[in-house]
């Protein structure tokens, strides 16, 4: 089944140049690897960025031609890297490259109380100001209403929730900005469990809408 | 006859975009421009042939074609990210033999030479520069839901295909234009482009989405 709500395309273009955090590229590439229109669009962007590189202008190499040949023939040199956590290949709720960050299947996830119905696995990502959180909510639960500091993405990987904005179900992506209150809530049957990426502190509504009234501007 | 055959003496390159122009001069290694003029532009190479020599029989005179044209363009883009001359000489070096390395990986329907390249040195900066991990799907994941079936008179030559994204980028509005370049050479977030641009976010938003509508079309993809 398609996702019908998708990452917004500055969020996708910011993807393809390689300038979007490591939290909010975690979810972008989680909905490529279920979205095939998605995955057309970044590399449309991507090609855009090869000609980018065409009109780029040159700064001259400073190595002589022949150094760099003679590297041609020599050892391949692999940098060592963060290895990717190899995690079980039949886990179909989460895609890679998101299980590598949780570093287990869904079904061993370590997760964590928050409220009631709702538990949470926080993402070992390094982004400065950016949280990646896997949400799993009991079916029908309300999420408490909130607002939120900066943007938040939302991306369903099982079950689905509505909320004031719409309907969402597995691979849908939802973009809630800095003025936007919404309640979500688990739709019934099965757990939905999510991966939201937020930047700033969630705000509860009650607080928000005071903010909103006196000081339209943060939120502009 | 004879002679036309010891001139020629670079039979690797025929077949790969240069038969209709003259065989290409072999240069001794160390005249091969590494800063490439614009005269590419008049000649314009098949840069996607050179890769797939690469993949077929380690060619190297291939290999220092394409180190000639993409080497000094890398490293520029890296520089406008902010890397200082020895980095981006670092970085643009190892794009370049990870090509050598992985151009058996290179699928000239997928993508042109220039777009593969922007691609490895865009993940080699955001992991040298950024210092981060760059996440990306695996279409061997069994949760990966693969392309619908392309339409056979659907798929363009690759030649086609660049030219095509060339018209796109050309077609792009100006207003449109700016927002692409500053996102493909600006390591900021689009809120300090808007910024910069002195304009809402939202403004810098809309165009870019606006631009991905027209370049859809361009392309010749049908609207949903
Ligand atoms: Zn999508």
């Amino acid at each position: 089944m398609a996702a019908l709500h998708h990452p917004q395309s500055d969020t996708l273009w910011a993807y393809a140049a390689g300038t979007l955090d490591e939290a909010s590229s975690v979810l972008v590439a989680s909905h490529l690897a279920l979205c095939p229109e998605c995955r057309a669009d970044v590399a449309r962007m991507e090609a855009m960025g090869g000609e980018m590189l065409e009109d780029a202008g040159t700064v001259s190499i400073s190595s002589s031609l022949d150094d760099i040949m003679a590297r041609l023939d020599g050892p391949v040199f692999v940098k060592a890297q963060s290895q990717p956590i190899k995690t079980p290949a039949n886990d179909t709720i989460l895609p890679r490259p998101l299980r590598d960050y949780v570093g287990s299947s869904v079904d061993t996830v370590k997760w964590h109380g928050l409220t009631s119905g709702v538990e949470y696995f926080d993402l070992p990502v390094r982004a400065k100001g950016r949280r990646a959180r896997l949400l799993k909510i009991a079916p029908g639960t309300r999420v408490p209403s909130h607002g939120h500091g900066g943007e938040e993405m939302t991306m369903v990987l099982a079950g689905g929730y509505t909320d004031e904005f719409g309907s969402y179900a597995r691979g849908d992506v939802e973009t809630a900005d800095v003025t936007q209150v919404h309640q979500p809530v688990a739709d019934a049957g099965e757990p939905c469990i999510c991966l939201t990426v937020t930047r700033g502190a969630l705000i509860p509504s009650a607080i928000f809408s005071v903010i909103n009234r006196f000081f339209p501007r943060l939120s502009a | 006859m004879l002679q036309s055959l010891t001139l020629d003496n670079s039979p690797s390159l025929a077949g790969f975009g240069f038969r209709s122009s003259p065989a290409p001069q072999r240069l001794p290694k160390a005249m091969i421009p590494i800063a490439a003029p614009e005269a590419n532009a008049v000649l314009s190479p098949d840069f996607s042939g050179l890769v797939l020599a690469v993949a077929q029989r380690q060619d190297k005179q291939a290999f220092a074609q394409l180190f000639g044209h993409y080497a000094p363009r890398v490293k520029s883009y890296l520089m406008r990210h902010g890397a200082d001359d020895g980095q981006a000489e670092e970085i643009a070096q190892e794009t370049m033999l990870s090509l050598w390395r992985k151009a058996g990986m290179f699928d000239p329907s997928k993508a042109s030479a220039g777009t593969w390249i922007f691609t490895i040195a865009r993940n080699l900066r955001i992991d040298a520069i950024r210092k981060s991990r760059r996440p990306e799907f695996d279409p061997d994941d069994p949760a990966f839901v693969p392309d619908r079936e392309q339409a056979a008179d659907d798929s363009m030559e690759a030649g086609e295909m660049s030219v095509r994204v060339r018209g796109a980028l050309d077609s792009l509005p100006e207003e449109q234009a700016e927002v692409v370049k500053l996102s493909f050479f600006e390591d900021k977030p689009h809120g300090e482009i808007a910024k910069q641009l002195d304009l809402p976010l939202g403004t810098v938003k809309s165009r870019l989405r606006l631009a991905m509508r027209r370049i859809r079309t361009a392309l010749g993809e049908k609207e949903e």
